[in-house]
């Protein structure tokens, strides 16, 4: 097995008393595709923001290809300065529900703005690799609109982009459908899958199920404070072997056909 | 009432006024940058990580805000020079109290527009690696700035009427010329009320301008 992308090990996270998962080990290879299910509130999403932390794990080491971020202590609590955090996030994408684009930008704008003002790039190439990445989601011709002109798939597609810009070498998407309209659904998943198929790392936080069966090769469940069941597709979401998973799987599927 | 207005006597004095005019819009200029600049850092300041930063915002804030403008205008013109070894010109003295006092509620103003952002626009810039300084300046502040103006240019149109509170001290500005052709002349109606034209006549367009400025920016929106 390749050395792995992302390795997470150890990692805990609670707010206040409540525990929302500890001890978390993950091992991320290059292109691998990890979908995140579990009910709500399980803890998918804040899991999915201890990577570029967003959220601060209380315990636990997180490894971006072989590097470890932030300084662990003994006592298991690791230290992110800040300049490690920005050397992260630079390293991996991340994709909100609720897209996030900067509306006083235009599109071509957001997009440009992180090879701008973190990695110091020129207006010109800035902008001939933004219209890269637009093109990429089927956006150039809205380069130079505003993000409030544009629908909630288009806005979720310029965030990809913007993600994308930064050379990301994983990329997190947090329930990156959850917000839009269920016809304005497809066209984001499409891209998704397309970057899936181009053999990009990414970890995926959905309840979309079919699609994470589709796209992903390994679904991660998400309970009782951890990984609860792990495997490929057809083992976790035919197969399950654990109740929970079974459980959870029945109640969603309760309105397939 | 059978008043003869005489409107000659004021504007055979125009220089007079002119001169005072010219000292308003100086006093306001220097107030107007000098107060929303120094409400701005004060504004940063409040939401500082270092407690005794916050706290000295905070401070700064409540002080200037609940003390009246004439009190500190007078204070640092005759009471500043005997704590401390300066020389307060009235101008100084004037710049002090307005600046001072505009920074306190403009950084209230600041405030308010930085929190008003979402906090997804935060999260958003600090993923693709920004520094907490870089999003107030690329992604909060714009933002910020284009929803608070109208509460800015109040701010604005205030300190241009607290100039006349200069005259306390004498300095030349356009009421204290009006009292001084008032007081020559013996004929206040007259003066001020082409006091109160001109300041309307010189803040109705700004105020124009920025309603203008208003909708430019709202289009982006």
């Amino acid at each position: 097995m390749p050395d792995p992308i992302l390795r997470l090990s150890g990692l805990a996270k609670s707010f206040d008393t409540n525990t929302v998962f500890e001890d978390v080990d993950l091992d991320v290879a290059p292109g691998d595709r990890i979908a995140i299910l579990g009910a709500s509130g399980s803890g998918k999403s804040t899991l999915l923001r201890c990577v570029n932390l967003l959220e601060i794990p209380d315990a636990g080491r997180i490894e971006l290809n072989g590097d470890v971020v932030g300084n662990p202590e003994k006592s298991g609590r690791a230290r992110y300065p800040e300049r490690e955090l920005r050397e992260l996030r630079k390293r991996v994408g991340m994709v909100f529900q609720q897209f996030n684009l900067f509306p006083h930008m235009t599109v071509a704008g957001n997009v440009a703005e992180g090879l701008v003002t973190v990695l110091g790039q020129s207006s010109g190439p800035a902008r001939e690799r933004a219209l890269a990445e637009l093109d990429r989601v089927g956006l150039r011709d809205k380069a130079d609109t505003y993000p409030s002109r544009l629908s909630g798939g288009q806005k979720q597609r310029v965030a990809i982009a913007r993600a994308l810009a930064m050379d990301p070498e994983i990329m997190l998407f947090d329930e990156p459908t959850s917000a839009l309209d269920p016809a304005l659904v497809g066209e984001v998943l499409g891209v998704i899958e397309q970057l899936a198929n181009e053999g990009r790392t990414m970890l995926l936080v959905t309840h979309e199920i079919g699609f994470a069966y589709h796209v992903a090769n390994r679904i991660a469940f998400i309970a009782e404070g951890g990984i609860y069941e792990i495997g490929t597709p057809d083992e976790v979401l035919k197969n399950p072997r654990r109740e929970k998973t079974q459980k959870f799987l029945a109640e969603h599927r309760r309105f397939q056909f | 009432m059978n008043y003869n207005w005489d409107f000659a006597s004021v504007f055979d004095n125009w220089w007079a006024l002119a001169v005072g005019l010219q000292g308003t819009l100086r006093l306001f200029a220097v107030c107007l940058i000098l107060g929303m600049s120094l409400g701005l850092l004060v504004a940063l300041g409040r939401r500082a990580h270092a407690k005794p930063v916050r706290w000295a915002s905070t401070a700064f804030v409540e002080f200037f805000r609940n003390t009246p403008v004439l009190v500190q205008i007078l204070w640092f013109y005759y009471a500043l020079p005997i704590l401390l070894p300066v020389e307060i010109s009235p101008f100084m003295a004037a710049i002090l109290g307005i600046s001072l006092n505009s920074a306190a509620y403009s950084a209230e103003i600041f405030r308010g527009g930085i929190q008003s952002i979402e906090p997804g626009q935060w999260e958003a810039a600090r993923a693709i690696g920004m520094s907490g300084l870089q999003t107030m300046r690329r992604v909060v502040l714009p933002q910020a700035v284009r929803r608070i103006i109208p509460s800015l240019t109040n701010r604005g149109v205030e300190i241009f009427k607290m100039t006349t509170l200069a005259s306390v001290v004498a300095y030349v500005e356009l009421l204290q010329q009006g009292k001084l052709v008032a007081s020559l002349n013996f004929n206040p109606l007259e003066v001020y009320t082409v006091v109160a034209a001109l300041f309307l006549i010189i803040l109705y367009p700004i105020v124009r301008a920025t309603y203008g400025l208003e909708r430019r920016l709202a289009r982006s929106d």
